[in-house]
């Protein structure tokens, strides 16, 4: 677990087992609690969640501390609900195991959820670290190889940092047009 | 009281709604003011690049609402800047439609046919160009060809573009940095500039008040050109006529916010907002299938795998825009690309045991995302967007420094969107899923609710006084000398592309302006000039603030 400025430990790795909820990824190693280990290659958290999160243009920096505490809250109050017995050594939602996890979100995410905007938001942030790496420069991300990005087959620019597809039609007439275009081309 | 700058004319916002009117105003010889709450930027100021705090947050705002978010411009161009440049004409039908009002939408002195010259002006203006098959992306092409396969037809769609310098990045929602999208940062507002017209970004009209002699005073702030939370200074302009086109999810709250000032409006504003209809599904080809059934091949051992080639939109379906079908059965189905982050959040994996939009089953379908095809529903929904009371400020609270807000639009889909929604999304599996070629699913709606890239009809015109805000000049009822020429008066959804039918609106709108400002002894004329094309947009002149 990296360190963060203005975040406990605990609070991080909670963050980061949410990020884990939304894009997982393989563990970082075997001491790693956060990221539950649900699938192969990295997740959001190896795709830079936590950074994401704490961008200050992201807007979300200010609140994430009581976000963390919310998520853990919520996980006593599912603990109890389902009847677990939960690791103390680990924050709450930490100590959910990954099924148990995702079914919290569900919750948190579902329509009709008080605070679903709240949770949609740091859902988003997870995913954007994952799809767009956005805390860093893309040409950065891709040449680190970043998780998100390079699983998706996202294709890297020239060497100059500018994307360029100069191969990109079939260049042939792949269906009828509809009859009722007019000369221009609009429909009518 | 406190001297301040005089104008003849204030004009609210750079899209087309503001630069095209901007332009005729300046050049018929009136002193000109635009101000635009986004920054002003050029081609080599627009980034390939995710990072927040690049251009592709700078230039671009997301304003969450309760069941409705809203996705457009936020720069001088507006729109222009950041759309995807597909220009079709809105169908005949379009201009007949009732919605649930029980009676035509529209003006009865605007159909297609008395819109023809408007349109024809702005396809010579920015240029449009016809598109042909060799314009059509591998995207287009999978789609064109998953129609025809299906029976159906599909065609090239015309595109602002000038394709022989677009290097299909797919970065446009960015900025162009190649000035291949004809933005009105090549054609309208530099010839605006030229005759005189000042425009000035980072400029956020708050509220618009009537002087006792009849003219407006338009209060603005000035925002921190970094963190758009932060308001760095305040000012005001008086003009003889105002033009408001900050965009339909903003031009009716500042004149909600201006009732105080300028009394009551009309019951229109701020209601019959419609999101064009939007819906998105996304596509995940099997590369084999698009092979063997559709015959395509990149020539390079490739079927497929393009979902980041291109430039958005360039084949669309047009099966269902027939004028004998009912409303709410009509819709386009067009080809699109979202880049990842809006592209990819709200879509769905087939047959997922988990949740759908996110968790293990989404990572295994983004994996795949080089083999998806989005599929844009533009269809006819029912006006049931509402907004509720302004925020303290702009049109939304600022969550983010830039990018992201939160507004007070409220949007629940009526049965009548809605069936035309499951008649598309069935009509593209239809389409898509036919021997195997790929699965489908809807974005979800059960996260943030709906979405437009296009919203309109928060402000619209109309021929009834109860449910249209503007009459058939687009000038608002009730207070004489302020005009609507934005996406917001466009009555209801078009089922296509909006921004054509937006800047022809406006161009019609312009000999009403320019007399309104003539009878209030503004020394203009409207002669009917069109911009030159330029090739390259050119530097915001240094001196960008008020005075």
């Amino acid at each position: 677990m990296e360190d963060f400025d203005g975040l406990s430990a605990d609070q991080v790795m909670t963050l980061e087992a949410y990020a884990d909820t939304i894009i997982p990824g393989e563990r970082r190693g075997p001491a790693d609690r956060a990221v539950a280990g649900a699938a192969t290659g990295g997740g959001a958290v190896a795709s830079g969640a936590v950074e994401l999160m704490l961008s200050p243009e992201g807007g979300l920096a200010g609140v994430l501390d009581s976000l963390a505490e919310g998520l853990n809250e919520h996980a006593r109050d599912y603990t109890a609900r389902i009847g677990l017995d939960p690791d103390p050594t680990v924050p709450p939602f930490v100590a959910l195991a990954c099924g148990h996890r995702v079914a919290l979100a569900r919750e948190l995410l579902a329509p009709g959820h008080p605070e679903q905007e709240l949770w949609v938001s740091l859902a988003m942030f997870s995913a954007m670290a994952w799809d767009t790496g956005a805390h860093m420069h893309t040409s950065d991300a891709m040449a680190a190889g970043h998780p998100g990005l390079t699983s998706m087959g996202f294709m890297p620019s020239e060497p100059d940092g500018i994307w360029r597809f100069p191969r990109f039609s079939y260049g042939r007439a792949l269906a009828a047009i509809h009859p009722r275009t007019t000369l221009r081309g609009d429909p009518e | 009281m406190t001297a301040h700058e005089e104008t003849d004319v204030l004009v609210i916002g750079s899209g087309f709604g503001g630069a095209i009117p901007a332009y005729h105003l300046a050049a018929g010889g009136a002193s000109v003011v635009v101000l635009e709450r986004g920054p002003w930027l050029t081609a080599d100021e627009f980034e390939h690049d995710f990072k927040f705090g690049s251009s592709s947050t700078r230039v671009f705002e997301f304003t969450m609402g309760e069941g409705m978010n809203v996705l457009g411009g936020n720069c001088v161009g507006g729109g222009s800047v950041v759309y995807f440049a597909a220009m079709p004409r809105a169908p005949q039908f379009v201009f007949e439609r009732q919605g649930s009002l029980g009676r035509r939408m529209w003006p009865k002195s605007i159909t297609r046919e008395s819109l023809e010259p408007w349109y024809d002006r702005v396809a010579q203006a920015l240029p449009i160009t016809q598109s042909s098959w060799d314009d059509v992306t591998y995207a287009g092409g999978v789609f064109a060809a998953a129609c025809n396969h299906a029976g159906r037809t599909a065609n090239p769609v015309a595109a602002a573009i000038d394709t022989d310098l677009c290097t299909n990045c797919n970065w446009m929602m960015s900025g162009c940095k190649f000035d291949a999208k004809r933005s009105l940062l090549l054609n309208y507002l530099p010839a605006a500039v030229d005759h005189g017209a000042r425009i000035r970004p980072l400029h956020e009209v708050q509220r618009i008040e009537r002087t006792p002699e009849g003219a407006f005073l338009v209060h603005y702030t000035v925002v921190d050109p970094v963190d758009y939370r932060v308001q760095v200074d305040a000012g005001v302009i008086e003009a003889k006529v105002v033009v408001v086109a900050a965009g339909a999810a903003a031009t009716p709250v500042i004149l909600q916010r201006s009732e105080e000032t300028l009394g009551a409006m009309p019951p229109a504003v701020g209601r019959y907002f419609s999101g064009n209809g939007e819906r998105l599904n996304t596509a995940i080809l099997n590369e084999d299938r698009v092979r063997d059934v559709l015959g395509l091949d990149r020539g390079d051992g490739l079927a497929y795998a393009a979902n980041q080639i291109g430039r958005g939109p360039s084949a669309a379906s047009w099966d269902r825009l027939d004028g004998s079908l009912p409303e709410f059965s009509r819709y386009s189905l067009e080809q699109l690309y979202f880049p990842p982050g809006f592209g990819t959040i709200l879509a769905q994996a087939p047959d997922a045991e988990g949740p759908s939009w996110f968790g293990a089953d989404k990572k295994e379908i983004l994996r795949r995302w080089q083999s998806w095809l989005t599929i844009f529903i533009m269809s006819e929904d029912d006006n049931e967007g509402v907004f509720g009371p302004p925020p303290e400020t702009g049109n939304a609270d600022r969550i983010s420094m830039q990018m992201l807000s939160r507004g007070n639009l409220r949007y629940e889909p009526t049965a009548a969107t809605r069936h035309g929604w499951a008649l598309a999304d069935a009509d593209i599996r239809d389409i898509m899923e036919r021997d195997g070629l790929s699965r489908v699913m809807p974005w979800t709606n059960e996260v943030i609710g709906a979405y437009t890239v296009h919203p309109l009809a928060s402000c619209r015109m109309g021929d009834d006084p109860e449910t249209s805000a503007l009459d058939d000049t687009n000038e608002l009822r009730d207070h004489p000398g302020i005009f609507v020429t934005d996406g917001s008066a466009v009555p209801g959804a078009l089922t296509v592309n909006p921004a054509f039918t937006i800047a022809a609106i406006a161009e019609r709108a312009v000999p009403n302006i320019v007399r309104a400002a003539q009878a209030r002894g503004v020394d203009v004329r409207y002669l009917g000039s069109l911009p030159p094309a330029a090739r390259v947009s050119r530097k915001a002149p240094v001196t960008v603030t008020g005075p």
